[in-house]
C-alpha cells in the first residue's frame, strides 16, 4: 500500500519544479514545458485520489486536463511562432511591449 | 368779525397763490388787479375789525380767533405737558394800529408798483412775492403767540430775500438778498433761544398767558432779562440795529417800491412791534430796557453820520431808516412804548413817501441813482418835487408835521430818562435834517448835472404812481394829529394814539409825570428851532452856494472818507467773522475729505490687502490642493506603473504569490 | 514492499530527475527530450495506479502529440535566438516563491500527510483494465463536458492555424 501522502509529496515536487522552470527560464518554449509539468503533477494528484477513493471522476477529469493541455500547447506554440516572426526573438525578457 | 380775523392774513395768500400759479399767463391788468384787490380787501377787513374793536369798552378791547390746532398737546410725562401750538390770531389796540398801517401803506405801494414795475417782464413774480410778504407781515402782527408770530417773522425774512434778489441775475442783488437773509438768521437764533426759554419757564408760547404771568411777578429777574436781551438781538437783526444793520443799505439793490414797503414801513418795524408787544416783559427788566435805549440811540447817531456822505439817493434813505429805527428803539428803551409806535406810524408815512418819491426820480432819470448826476429836477418833476418836499419837512421835524409830533414825544421822554441820551438824539435830529436837506439840494435844487441824453427823456410819473404819492404826502403832513401830546392840548382831541394803545402797552414806574410842562414846551421849541435852522442852513448851502459844499467836502476829506465808506464796518465783519467762518468751513471740509477719503482709502487698501491674501490662498492652498491631487496621482501612478513590467514571468510570479496568499487565507479560515 | 510500490518509487525519482533536467538544460532539444522521459514516467505511474487508459492517452497525446509539436517549433526557431542565463536574483526569487508555496501547501496538507491505516493506494493487480468503465463514465455522466472539450479542441485548432499563419 503506497501512502497517499507520498503521492501528494511527489506531485508537489513536480509542481514546484515546473513552477521554478516557468519563473526562471528565458526561453518561451521551455516556459511552456514547465507549464506542462505543472499540469501533469495535477493529473497525478487526481489519479491518486481517484484510486484511493475508488471514484472514476478523477480519471475523467484527468482526460479533460490532457485535452485542455493539448489545446493550450497548440495555441501557445502558435503564439510563440507568431511572436518570433514579429519580434525575431523568443526571449521573454525582450517581449515587454506591454510594459508601462 | 372776531371769527374772520384769519381772513386778513389769508386773503393775500390767495393772491399769492393765484399770481404764483397762473400769473405768468395772465395779462398784467389781471395780475395787478388780483394783487391790489386782495390787499384792499384786507385793508377793508382790517378797518372793519378795528371799528368793531373800538366799539368795545376800553378794558375789553381784545379779539381772539383760534382757527385750528397746529401742534396738539401731548403729555410729556411727569406732569409736564408738551408744546401745544394753535393758529391763534388776536386783535388788540396795538395790532389794530399795525394792521391798518401795513394794509394801508401796503395798498398804496401796491398801486404805485403797477406803474413802477410796468415794463418788467417778471411783473407777475413781483406781485406774487409782494402778496406773500403782506400775508406774512399780517401773520406777524396778528399772531397771538410766539409760534404764529415767528411764522410771520421768518416769512417776511424770506420775502425780503426774494424781493431784494428780485433781479436775481445781477450778482449784487443776489448777494444783497443773501446778506439780508443770513444777517436776519443770526438775530433769529437769539430770538428762538429767548422764545424757548419763555416756553421752558411758562409752559406756553401765547402772549396773553406769558405777559399776565410776567406782570404777576412770575419768573426770576435774570431769566426775564436774558430773554428780553435775546429777543432784542432778534429785533436787531430784523430792524437793522447795531450790529446787525449791515444788510439794510445793501438791500437797496431791490426795486424801489420794495425798499419802501419792506425796508421802511413794515418789515423793519417788526422788531419795534415785538418789543412793544412784550413791553410788560421789558418793563420787568430795567437792564434790558437800558440796553435797548442805548443801542437805539447809538444806532441812530451812527447811521445818521454815514448818511451824510452817501451819494446814492437810496442809500441816504436807507441809513436814514436805520437811524429812525434807532429812534423807535430809543423810545421803547426809555419806556415810551406808545411813542415808539407813534414814530413807527409817522415814519411809515414819510419814509414810504420819500422812497416812492426817489423811485419816481430814478424812474424819470432811467435808473440813475447817483445824486451827483442829478440836480435841478425841481422844474422837470414838479409833482414829485412837491411830495418830496412834504416828506422832507416831515422827517426833519418841521413843526406840526407828523415827524415833528412823533420825534418830539421821543425827545421829551428821552430827556426825562437821561439828558445825555437826549443830547445824542437831538444831535441826530440835526444830522437828519441836514442830510435830508442835502438830498433835496443835490437832487432838486441848483443847476442840473444831468447829461443831455438823460435830460431829454426826463418825464413826470404817471397817474398810477402819482396818486399814492399824494396820499402819502397828506398822511405825512397830517398824520401827526393822531397823537397830539397832552401839552399841546391832546386832551381835547377825540383820538390820541397814546390813549388808544394804553391797554396793550406797559408803563414803567419811572414813566411820565415828573417833568414840568414848561420843560416840555422848552424842548419842543428847541428841537423845532434846531430843525428849522438846519434846514435853512442846508438850503443855503446846497441851493445858493453849492460850491461851498464841495469846498467843505475837501476840507473835511478825512472824515468824509470815513463816513462815505460807512466806517468800513462791512470790511471789518468780513475780516473778523466771514473769513474765519470760511476758514472753519475749509477746515471742516478738509477734515471731511481726509477722514472720509481716508476711510475710503483704508477700506480700499484693506480690500486690496485682503485680495492679496485671497490670491495667496487661491494660488497656494486651493491650487495647491488641486495640484497636490494631480501630483499624488501622477507619482503614485508612476510608482504603480512599475508593476506592469511587461515581463511575463513577473506576472507569473505575482500569480504564484497570490496563490500563496490564498492558501494561507484558506488555512486560516479553516 | 510490494513490487508495484518499488516500481512507483523508481518511476517517481526518475520523473523528478528528468523534470529537473528539463528546467535546467540550456539546449531546448535536450529539455524537450527530458520532458518526454518525464511523461513516460508519469505514464508508468498511471499504470501503477490502475489507470491504464489514462496512461495510454498520456503517451499518445502528451508524448506523441504535444512533444512533437514542441519539437517542430523548436526546430522552426533558430538556436542562436535562444536567450542567455537568467540573472541570479531571478533564480533566487523564484526559488523563494516556490519554497513559500510548497511550504504553505505542506502546512495545509499536514494532516493529510499522516498515513492512516486503510488509506493508501493499492498496488496494481493483474487482470482487467478500466477502459470500459471510463468510457461508460465519459459518455454517460460526463457527456456534456466531453462535447464541450471537443468544441474547445476545435477552437484551439482554428486559433492555432490562424495565429501561426504566415502573413502574405
Amino acid at each position: 500500500m503506497i501512502p497517499t501522502s507520498h503521492m501528494l509529496v511527489f506531485s508537489l515536487i513536480l509542481f514546484t519544479i515546473g513552477m521554478v522552470g516557468v519563473l526562471t527560464r528565458r526561453n518561451a518554449i521551455i516556459v511552456m514545458m514547465g507549464i506542462e509539468l505543472m499540469l501533469n503533477s495535477a493529473n497525478i494528484n487526481f489519479i491518486a485520489f481517484s484510486r484511493q477513493l475508488g471514484d472514476l471522476a478523477g480519471q475523467v477529469f484527468s482526460i479533460f486536463t490532457i485535452v485542455v493541455a493539448a489545446g493550450e500547447v497548440a495555441v501557445g506554440l502558435a503564439i510563440i511562432l507568431a511572436l518570433y516572426r514579429n519580434k525575431d526573438t523568443i526571449n521573454v525578457d525582450e517581449v515587454n511591449i506591454m510594459k508601462g | 368779525m372776531t371769527a374772520y380775523l384769519w381772513l386778513i392774513p389769508v386773503l393775500p395768500v390767495i393772491g399769492f397763490l393765484i399770481n404764483g400759479l397762473i400769473g405768468r399767463r395772465l395779462p398784467k391788468r389781471a395780475v395787478a388787479g388780483v394783487a391790489c384787490g386782495v390787499v384792499l380787501a384786507s385793508f377793508v377787513l382790517s378797518a372793519l375789525a378795528v371799528t368793531e374793536l373800538a366799539g368795545m369798552p376800553e378794558d375789553q378791547r381784545y379779539m381772539e380767533n383760534r382757527v385750528a390746532t397746529w401742534v396738539p398737546a401731548v403729555d410729556a410725562g411727569g406732569g409736564q405737558k408738551g408744546l401745544a401750538v394753535d393758529w391763534l390770531f388776536t386783535l388788540d389796540p396795538l395790532s389794530a394800529v399795525m394792521i391798518l398801517i401795513v394794509t394801508g401803506v401796503g395798498f398804496l405801494i401796491h398801486v404805485y408798483s403797477i406803474g413802477y414795475m410796468g415794463e418788467d417782464p417778471g411783473f407777475w413774480r413781483y406781485f406774487t412775492y409782494l402778496n406773500l410778504f403782506m400775508a406774512m407781515m399780517l401773520t406777524l402782527v396778528l399772531g397771538g403767540s410766539f409760534a404764529v408770530m415767528f411764522v410771520g417773522w421768518e416769512g417776511v425774512g424770506l420775502c425780503s430775500y426774494l424781493l431784494i434778489g428780485y433781479f436775481y441775475w445781477k450778482p449784487d442783488c443776489a448777494d444783497a438778498g443773501r446778506k439780508a437773509f443770513i444777517t436776519n438768521r443770526i438775530g433769529d437764533l437769539a430770538f428762538v433761544i429767548g422764545t424757548l426759554t419763555l416756553f421752558a419757564w411758562f409752559g406756553t408760547l401765547e402772549f396773553r398767558p406769558i405777559l399776565q404771568a410776567v406782570t404777576a411777578g412770575q419768573g426770576p429777574a435774570w431769566v426775564l432779562t436774558a430773554v428780553a436781551i435775546c429777543l432784542f438781538i432778534g429785533a436787531c437783526g430784523k430792524s437793522a440795529q447795531i450790529p446787525l444793520y449791515v444788510w439794510l443799505p445793501d438791500a437797496m439793490a431791490g426795486p424801489t417800491p420794495v425798499s419802501a414797503l419792506i425796508h421802511a414801513a413794515t418789515m423793519v418795524t417788526a422788531g419795534v412791534y415785538m418789543v412793544c408787544r412784550l413791553s410788560p416783559l421789558y418793563v420787568m427788566s430795567p437792564t434790558a430796557l437800558t440796553i435797548v435805549a442805548v443801542t437805539g440811540a447809538a444806532t441812530a447817531l451812527f447811521a445818521a453820520t454815514i448818511g451824510l456822505a452817501q451819494n446814492d439817493i437810496k442809500k441816504v434813505l436807507a441809513y436814514s431808516t436805520v437811524s429812525q429805527l434807532g429812534y423807535m428803539f430809543l423810545a421803547a428803551g426809555v419806556g415810551a412804548f406808545s411813542g415808539a409806535i407813534f414814530h413807527l406810524m409817522t415814519h411809515a408815512f414819510f419814509k414810504a413817501l420819500l422812497f416812492l418819491g426817489s423811485g419816481a426820480v430814478i424812474h424819470a432819470l432811467h435808473h440813475e441813482q447817483d445824486m451827483m448826476k442829478m440836480g435841478g429836477l425841481k422844474k422837470h418833476l414838479p409833482t414829485t418835487y412837491k411830495v418830496f418836499f412834504c416828506g422832507w419837512i416831515a422827517i426833519s421835524g418841521f413843526p406840526f408835521t407828523s415827524g415833528f409830533f412823533s420825534k418830539d414825544e421821543i425827545l421829551w421822554r428821552a430827556f426825562q430818562w437821561s439828558p445825555v441820551i437826549w443830547a445824542v438824539a437831538a444831535f441826530t435830529a440835526v444830522l437828519t435834517a441836514f442830510y435830508m436837506t442835502r438830498l433835496m439840494g443835490l437832487t432838486f435844487w441848483g443847476r442840473t448835472r444831468m447829461d443831455h441824453h438823460t435830460e431829454e427823456h426826463v418825464h413826470e410819473v404817471p397817474g398810477v404812481m402819482k396818486r399814492p404819492l399824494i396820499t402819502l404826502a397828506v398822511l405825512a403832513l397830517l398824520g401827526g394829529f393822531l397823537s397830539v401830546p397832552a401839552a399841546l392840548g391832546g386832551h381835547w382831541m377825540p383820538f390820541t394814539l397814546e390813549h388808544w394803545l394804553e391797554p396793550s402797552l406797559a408803563h414803567p414806574e419811572h414813566a411820565e409825570g415828573h417833568g414840568s410842562a414848561a420843560a416840555e414846551y422848552g424842548l419842543m421849541f428847541l428841537s423845532s428851532a434846531l430843525a428849522m435852522l438846519t434846514m435853512w442852513f442846508g438850503y443855503n448851502l446846497y441851493h445858493k452856494t453849492p460850491e461851498k459844499a464841495a469846498a467843505w467836502k475837501q476840507r473835511f476829506a478825512g472824515i468824509y472818507e470815513v463816513l462815505k465808506n460807512k466806517y468800513w464796518v462791512d470790511e471789518l465783519y468780513d475780516a473778523v467773522v466771514i473769513q474765519n467762518f470760511y476758514r472753519l468751513c475749509r477746515a471742516a471740509y478738509s477734515l471731511d475729505v481726509r477722514v472720509v477719503d481716508g476711510l475710503v482709502h483704508l477700506v480700499r487698501n484693506l480690500t486690496i490687502g485682503f485680495s492679496y491674501l485671497s490670491v495667496f490662498w487661491d494660488t497656494w492652498v486651493v491650487d495647491g490642493l488641486v495640484n497636490l491631487t494631480g501630483r499624488t496621482i501622477r507619482t503614485s501612478s508612476g510608482a504603480l506603473r512599475k508593476v506592469q513590467t511587461g515581463f511575463i514571468q513577473s506576472y507569473a510570479s505575482a500569480m504564484v504569490f497570490g496563490m500563496f496568499v490564498l492558501i494561507c487565507l484558506y488555512m486560516y479560515v479553516s | 514492499m510490494a513490487p508495484s510500490a518499488i516500481v512507483f518509487y523508481m518511476l517517481a525519482s526518475m520523473c523528478v530527475v528528468s523534470a529537473l533536467m528539463v528546467v535546467t538544460r540550456r539546449n531546448p532539444i535536450h529539455a524537450a527530450l527530458f520532458l518526454v522521459l518525464a511523461f513516460f514516467c508519469v505514464a508508468g505511474i498511471y499504470v501503477v495506479l490502475s489507470a491504464e487508459f489514462l496512461a495510454a492517452v498520456q503517451v499518445l497525446v502528451y508524448a506523441g502529440g504535444i512533444m512533437v509539436l514542441f519539437l517542430f517549433v523548436i526546430m522552426l526557431v533558430p538556436l542562436d535566438a535562444g536567450p542567455a542565463r537568467p540573472p541570479a536574483r531571478h533564480i533566487a526569487g523564484s526559488l523563494l516563491l516556490a519554497g513559500l508555496v510548497a511550504g504553505s501547501l505542506i502546512t495545509f496538507f499536514w494532516n493529510a500527510l499522516e498515513t492512516r491505516p486503510g488509506e493508501g493506494v493499492e498496488p496494481l493487480t493483474a487482470g482487467g483494465g478500466n477502459i470500459e468503465t471510463v468510457g461508460m463514465e465519459l459518455y454517460q455522466r460526463y457527456l456534456l463536458p466531453f462535447e464541450i472539450a471537443s468544441v474547445l479542441l476545435l477552437v484551439a485548432m482554428v486559433g492555432a492555424v490562424v495565429l501561426a499563419r504566415k502573413k502574405t
